[in-house]
């Protein structure tokens, strides 16, 4: 699974980009936000408020209860200011 | 019909004439080119002497096409063109172009104002700004959502 991270999200990851296996257990964006809080004190923090994040599963916009698969490209980030 | 990221500046009478393209049905050509202010006006008001634009390369360029593609769904529009910049700007510097050509002006303003609204709250940007002290992500606005929700009324 490819993951992404933007703007404060990456800055707290510590990284833009990684790539990982995650456990059989994490179907959803929910389930996989619990599991990499679990992954180090950045992604932690980066993760404490879910509320002010956004995310999208290849490219597209989702909720949290929304399916992820070892070959999706799923993104965090805050909300947009573009424009 | 045209999107476009790039971290170059943009010269709007350029982009114009290329969008119109000569087609004499054209009435009316609305635009909106937003620029870096130095000055936020909400929060505490801390000057800003830079802005860098972060994007997320594949997916701002989806977004804003569908964006487009709403927008000819909706209106009249004989020609529409998006210019976005990321990276490094300063005060003055465009920022954002959106063209839209129509028979009529009321498309153009209309589809205008949508694609700025839509844009805004859907296309995957984020700003940091330099300010006195230090570098400050900018927060989203509820008015921003606002401006984007009276689209997705039903007498629109």
């Amino acid at each position: 699974m490819k993951l992404k991270y933007f703007a404060w999200v990456r800055q707290r990851a510590g990284t833009g980009s990684e790539v990982v296996d995650v456990p059989s257990e994490v179907t959803t964006v929910a389930e996989l936000v619990e599991w990499l809080r679990t992954r180090g004190p950045g992604l932690a923090e980066a993760f404490q408020d879910t509320k002010a994040i956004r995310c999208a599963v290849n490219q597209t916009y989702v909720e949290w209860d929304h399916p992820v698969g070892p070959n999706d490209e799923i993104a965090f980030f805050p909300p947009v200011t573009g424009g | 019909m045209s999107v476009r990221v790039q971290e170059a500046t943009f010269d709007v009478a350029v982009e114009m004439a290329e969008t119109t393209g000569g087609d004499t049905s054209i009435g009316g050509v609305a635009m909106f080119v937003g620029l870096v202010r130095d000055l936020d006006p909400h929060a505490d008001a801390k000057k800003v002497s830079a802005l860098t634009l972060e994007h997320y390369p594949g997916m701002t360029e989806r977004q804003l096409e569908g964006i487009e593609a709403e927008a000819l769904a909706r209106w009249p529009l004989a020609a529409t063109r998006i210019v976005h910049r990321h990276g490094r700007m300063e005060p003055g510097e465009p920022i954002v172009l959106v063209i839209c050509c129509s028979a009529h002006r009321e498309a153009a303003f209309d589809a205008c104002a949508f694609l700025m609204d839509w844009l805004k709250t859907k296309a995957p940007f984020w700003k940091v700004e330099d300010t006195d002290d230090g570098p400050r992500w900018v927060e989203a606005r509820a008015s921003d959502d606002a401006a984007a929700d009276r689209w997705t009324k039903p007498e629109c």
